[in-house]
Order: structure tokens, then C-alpha cells, then sequence
């Protein structure tokens, strides 16, 4: 029988070794999601914080990277500076192929280095390297240095790296993946900067024969599958305007979060909106690797320095949730300069959702008196580029005690000053869909907080009675097919193509027919184990709370219906207890 | 006969389908450097992306270069490559002046063949086949 393990690479910060590990089985952890969770089950420390030297740093990808079109993300599990609990995010870019060629389906990082490093783990290469003359660089400035520090392999190579937040340990540091995409959510930035390690470069190098025994068989199915990725309308939203397309259609469903959600649209949204984007500011695509959709969209940002007509470009992606978070939220309603706060939340190191959602949060504060200009440093006002852009550096630097704070999350800020009732947070700082209740109810509590756990921001915009049991059915089906994505891992826009019974065929194509016969029930059992976790590192979904600026919101359908929104989430946190409910004595012991 | 030319770079999107499908059909591996084209970035995914691939050369220094005659001239450039006759000495890959024929750690090389099988996996259209121009397929005294 063909061995099902995963080959795994667990690297050891403080003694410069690493173990090569058989791990799990891909007919029941699948891979992705599923893998992390399981590897965090083995290394994981659950009580420990999530700073401890050995909490690992997990990149796992799945069964199918590589072998399909649009399997090419990867997700990343580790315990979060924001909430100290289990937590994933995920990335593209050429991380999930890299590691595939490496010959790994997952590396793990543990331990903390003596001194800032970067960590280069190749087909026949792990090693790792002095960076402390890189702490303090910024992210963009540290891959340019880094594909200097580890030449070769040029195109096949992934590096992941972090900016000076990553270093303060901010509580929602990213770990910008080449560039352009992002480990965005939830702070694994930090954990890679508690660890002293700058920047992980993953070469894919090696070389591997086909999956399954059909080689035919295997190239027929993906010519299929990548022309239902590329032949057919299903993906055009993607790459054509992209994420940013939903701009104005949130707008006209008054669902836009605006001005920290006192807003929900405005006059002046086709500033911002998708077709303003791709008109005046969009230069390319780009795609992850083994992506043909190419979703990634690259603005130029143009900036006068000197009078005499001196300018410097640069290049910027930018998306729906960079858009809300830097522009709505904000009230910056120009597309240009969304771009230039998204390129400064880039060279920090940030999560762009939380950083706006941050500074529409201070802005407002400020505007109430919560705070003084001391601590604020700049002019916040909604609308003022210039001064949220010395902001994000004053967050990224953590630059003094009100930054530092702000930092660590809204929640966190608005306890200390004051304004809690406009934090807009909903387990972490919110995702750019004010649809209603069913989104707020789902976010809160949901497994990432991310508007991608379920498609709730989708079922608030379609007629539906206000059935609470009905709602938490959909949250825990929807998640659950999720799950089994985000273990493949397929990229999440692939939805609509990747149906089950082509997963069956892609399964049996590379050789696990026992997975794709069983792929519902792994699928169960990893969004159990997912939840497990959580509620091991202490998730209380019962303290999660709905700040009152999100009962004051009022969308396409009206106002907030409070009574729902508490039932909903009454009936979704009974459901992830249900879920996470450790597994009986003699269940653990097999 | 028509070559490969990667001929509309610019609107590369660095997708990798290309590389993965020769791999994939004319090499029966699953690689990204195993292939007859590789696309790298030159520099960061900001700079744009380049192929790797045989430039039909006519002589080839490939060809001049291999001891055993598995790699001959193609008819309309570029080479044939008989892997019988390989004794896996290395010779071909330095000599190529664009980095285009790629050996795998047992010295195997991989290098285009002008097939065409990878142009259908590019979404932007940036390969083609085409005849290369009589003025271009001989340099030197050929041309006067």
C-alpha cells in the first residue's frame, strides 16, 4: 500500500538542526487546514503563551498543491498574539509550490534563534543564516536583500519575510509571501519575530515524477480542470476587476463599512470602486503559482517628491479588503491614495484589515476626545492621507506607549482609553461586508473571525426568514466544505469549480481513492480538530461580544434586529462547542 | 517547421502553467525545472517574469558541444534530442548561451523541443509558435 504520510520538516531554531517526520495521513487529515491542526496537536503547547520559544510556527499545504490549477495556497497555523489561541491564515504566492518541489508538506518552525535570522529550507538545503543586519528593515526592503543573501532558484523560490511590526510584535504583524501576498490575519508575523527569525526562503528545487499510476489519465483530468478555470465565466469576476468589483455593489446594498461603520455607503464611493481602480491605477495582473487566473491586482502608485516634476512609482497590490480597510473605513475615497497607505501598511508589515480598522478606531477616539494629540502624534481626521500614513509607521514601530498599544488590537486600545462601544471588532478588528446580522453573528465566532470561514456575508444579502437553527446549519455545512478546501488547499475563488465529484476524480488521479470516498467525513473530522484546538487554547466563544456600533448599522434591509443577532449566536456557539468537544478517553487512545 | 517563441513576456502573470505542462506532457515529470521552459522572475515578482527556453539556434553550440550526437540539428532551428545516445556528460548545458537546456542532478538534460504543447496552458497568450524568418535562421556570411 502506498505510504500516506506527510513529509514533514520541523526546524529547530535554537540548535540549527531540523528532523525529517513521516506524519498523520493524508486519508485523514488531508493536508492544509487538517495537517496544521494536527501538527499543532503534536507540538502545539496549548497552555503555554503563544510567545513561548517552542509554540511551533506551522506552513502546511495538501494533498492536491501543485497538481491541480488553483491548488496553491497554504495555511499557516500557530497560536495568536491576538487572542493567545490556535489560529490559521492563509497565503498564495509561489509559497504552496515551493514547498511541494522542496519535497515538504509542511514546515514547522520551532524554537527561537539566538539572533535574528533567515531560514532556508531547499530540496537538499536547510540552513540557516545570520539576518540581525536585516532587523528593523522594512518587509519590501528585506526581500530585496534576501534574494541577494540566497541567489539561485530564481522564479522558484518563495520568501516569506517580515516588516518592523513583525519585530514590535504586534498582535496582527503579517508575513508578507513574495511580495504581494500575505499570511494577513491574526499576528503570524509575530510569531515569526519572536522566534528572531526575518525572513524563511523555501527553494523548489527538486524534481518529482507524476502522481498516480495513469499518467495520461492525470494530464487529461488537468487540462480539464484548467479549462474550467480559465475557458469558463466562473472565474471572470477574478481577474477581471477582481475583489474590488464589490465596491459598489456593497455601496447600493448600503453594506460599505465606512467613516468606523458610522457609515454603511457614500456619495463619494466611486473614488475607491473597482472600475476606478482598474481604469486610472491598474497596471497587471499577477497569479500565484500553478494559478492560470492571475487574481492578483497590481496598481501603480505614483507620488510627486520633489517640485520639479520628480516622481518615483512603485507597485501595489491592492483588493477588496485593503480597499475597505484603507479607503472606506477611513474615508479615504481616492484610489491613489489607498494605494500609498496600502504600500505603507506593506513595508510595516501589517495586516491591512486590522490596520485601518485600527486607525478608523483612533480617528474617531481622537475626534471624541478618548484621546490626545500627544498620543496620536498626527492629525487623524477621516480623509487625511498624509497623517494616517506617518500613523501606520508610528503602529508598525509600535513609536510610543498609545501605538504600542494600539497594536495590540482595538479591543485591547479601547479597554485602555476608552470607546469601546465603536471598536469595530468582532472577535478581531472586522472584514469589510456591514450585510447584517448573519455576517456579524458568523465573524465573531467563527474559527478565523474572517469573512472567508463562512459565506455569511452572502447569506445576509439573500432573502432569508430569521431562523436561527436554519443560519447555524449553513454556518457549520458551509465551513465544513470550507474545511476540505482549505486542506486540498485550493484557493478559496476555485469554489465554484472544485465541486466534489471533480475532487473525487482529482483524488483518485494522484492516488488516494480511500480520501476521495471519505473526503466528507475527513472533512468532519478536521473542522472538529480545528475546533478542538481552539477551544484548548482557551476560546471562549460565550465572552465574544457585538460592540453596539454594529446594532446602529442599517443595510439594504433595514435596521439591526438585535434579539436575532443574540439568538444566532447563542445557536452557533452551542453548534462550536458541539464541534470542539474534546473526543472520548478510548477515541484518543487509537 | 515551427519554432516556440515566448514572444509576449510582458504580459506574463507568472502562473507557471507553461513549465508544469511540458513537464508534465512531453517529460512526464512534475517539475518546474525539468521542462523545456522555465519562467523565472528577473529580480522579485515586481519586475516582471522571463522564459528560459531554447532560441532555435541554427547552428546550435548545443549540438557542437554534445560528443555523442544525441542532440542534432532540427531542421528551422533548434535541436533533437535522442536520450538513447545521452551519456549524461553535462557538455550541452554550459555551452547553450541562454541557459536554456536544464540538467537534472543525474546530468539528464531537458530542453524545448518547439513541440507547442505548452502554448495552450498560457492564459495571456504569450507563447506562440511561428516559422522563424528566413533572415534570421543563419547568421554571418549566410546572410552577406
Amino acid at each position: 500500500m502506498a505510504d500516506t504520510a506527510f513529509r514533514v520538516c520541523i526546524v529547530h531554531l535554537d540548535r540549527n538542526k531540523a528532523d525529517i517526520v513521516s506524519f498523520g495521513d493524508k486519508n485523514v487529515h488531508i493536508g492544509g487546514s487538517g495537517l496544521a491542526a494536527a501538527l499543532f496537536e503534536t507540538y502545539g503547547l496549548p497552555t503555554e503563551p503563544w510567545s513561548h520559544p517552542d509554540q511551533p510556527l506551522i506552513f502546511a499545504i495538501g494533498c492536491l498543491t501543485g497538481y491541480f490549477p488553483l491548488m496553491s495556497k497554504v495555511v499557516c497555523g500557530f497560536k495568536s498574539p491576538h487572542h493567545d489561541q490556535y489560529a490559521e491564515s492563509h497565503a498564495g504566492g509561489r509559497l504552496a509550490l515551493a514547498m511541494r518541489f522542496a519535497g515538504y508538506d509542511a514546515v514547522v518552525l520551532r524554537g527561537k534563534a539566538k539572533l535574528p535570522v533567515a531560514v532556508h529550507v531547499a530540496a537538499k538545503i536547510i540552513e540557516t543564516k545570520d539576518a540581525n543586519y536585516l532587523w528593523g528593515a522594512n518587509a519590501l526592503t528585506t526581500g530585496r536583500v534576501i534574494r541577494r543573501a540566497f541567489p539561485g532558484a530564481s522564479g522558484h523560490r518563495s520568501i516569506l519575510r517580515i516588516g518592523p511590526a513583525g519585530e514590535t510584535l504586534s498582535a496582527y504583524a503579517c508575513i508578507n509571501v513574495d511580495t504581494f501576498r500575505h499570511f494577513g490575519r491574526l499576528g503570524a508575523g509575530s510569531v515569526m519575530g519572536v522566534k528572531n527569525v526575518k525572513a524563511l526562503v523555501i527553494s523548489g528545487d527538486g524534481d518529482q515524477d507524476l502522481p498516480g499510476t495513469d499518467s495520461k489519465a492525470y494530464a487529461k483530468l488537468f487540462k480539464k480542470v484548467y479549462e474550467d478555470m480559465t475557458a469558463t465565466e466562473m472565474m471572470r469576476k477574478y481577474h477581471d476587476l477582481g475583489t474590488p468589483g464589490n465596491v459598489a455593489p456593497l455601496n447600493a446594498l448600503k453594506s460599505l463599512p465606512t467613516r468606523n461603520l458610522t457609515q454603511t455607503d457614500d456619495p463619494e464611493m466611486e473614488g475607491i470602486s473597482g472600475e476606478t481602480f482598474a481604469k486610472n491605477l491598474l497596471i497587471r495582473n499577477t497569479a500565484c503559482a500553478g494559478c492560470p487566473v492571475g487574481c492578483i491586482h497590481v496598481g501603480m502608485l505614483r507620488e510627486q517628491f520633489q517640485d520639479e516634476h520628480r516622481f518615483q512609482i512603485r507597485q501595489v497590490a491592492y483588493d477588496y479588503e485593503l480597499i475597505f480597510a484603507l479607503g472606506a473605513m477611513i474615508g479615504v475615497m481616492n484610489a491613489s491614495d489607498c494605494l500609498a497607505l496600502m504600500d505603507e501598511v506593506e513595508k510595516q508589515g501589517l495586516d491591512a484589515m486590522s490596520a485601518g480598522v485600527a486607525l478608523a478606531w483612533a480617528t474617531e477616539a481622537y475626534q471624541k476626545g478618548l484621546l490626545t494629540r500627544e498620543q496620536v502624534e498626527e492629525d487623524l481626521a477621516f480623509g487625511n492621507t498624509a497623517a494616517y500614513k506617518e500613523a501606520i509607521w508610528c503602529l508598525g514601530h509600535a513609536k510610543n506607549e498609545f501605538y504600542a498599544d494600539l497594536a495590540k488590537g482595538v479591543a485591547h486600545a479601547a479597554a485602555k482609553y476608552g470607546g469601546e462601544d465603536f471598536a469595530c471588532v468582532l472577535g478581531q478588528e472586522m472584514a469589510g461586508y456591514a450585510t447584517g446580522e448573519t455576517f456579524f453573528a458568523s465573524q465573531s465566532l467563527s474559527f478565523r473571525h474572517s469573512h472567508l470561514d463562512t459565506g455569511a456575508y452572502g447569506y445576509d444579502q439573500k432573502k432569508h426568514d430569521k431562523d436561527p437553527v436554519k443560519a447555524t446549519a449553513y454556518f457549520v455545512e458551509d465551513e465544513r466544505e470550507r474545511v476540505l478546501l482549505t486542506s486540498l488547499v485550493s484557493c478559496l475563488f476555485a469554489r465554484g469549480v472544485f465541486k466534489k465529484p471533480l475532487l473525487a476524480e482529482c483524488l483518485r488521479a494522484v492516488g488516494l481513492p480511500e480520501l476521495a470516498e471519505n473526503m466528507d467525513k475527513a472533512a468532519e473530522d478536521m473542522q472538529r480538530l480545528r475546533w478542538r484546538m481552539r477551544l484548548a487554547t482557551g476560546y471562549e466563544p460565550e465572552k465574544t461580544t457585538i460592540p453596539k456600533r454594529f446594532l446602529e448599522v442599517q443595510t439594504w434591509a433595514g435596521k439591526m434586529d438585535p434579539v436575532y443577532l443574540e439568538n444566532l449566536r447563542q445557536s452557533y456557539i452551542t453548534a462550536i462547542r458541539e464541534l470542539g468537544a474534546p473526543l472520548p478517553e478510548e477515541e484518543k487512545q487509537d | 517547421m515551427k519554432i516556440l517563441r515566448a514572444s509576449r513576456m510582458d504580459r506574463c502573470i507568472g502562473c507557471h502553467s507553461c513549465s508544469l505542462a511540458c513537464a508534465r506532457q512531453v517529460h512526464k515529470k512534475f517539475s518546474w525545472s525539468t521542462a523545456g521552459i522555465r519562467i523565472k522572475s528577473s529580480g522579485g515578482i515586481t519586475t516582471g517574469f522571463e522564459a528560459r527556453l531554447c532560441l532555435a539556434c541554427d547552428p546550435a553550440p548545443c549540438v557542437t558541444a554534445c560528443p555523442t550526437g544525441a542532440f542534432s540539428q532540427r531542421k528551422g532551428g533548434g535541436v533533437l534530442v535522442k536520450m538513447k545516445l545521452c551519456i549524461q556528460c553535462g557538455k550541452c548545458a554550459p555551452a547553450c548561451p541562454v541557459d536554456a537546456v536544464y540538467l537534472d542532478e543525474k546530468d539528464q538534460p531537458f530542453v524545448c523541443i518547439h513541440c507547442g504543447r505548452c502554448v495552450d496552458f498560457c492564459p495571456h497568450d504569450c507563447l506562440e509558435m511561428r516559422q522563424k524568418q528566413d533572415h534570421v535562421r543563419q547568421g554571418g556570411d549566410v546572410n552577406g
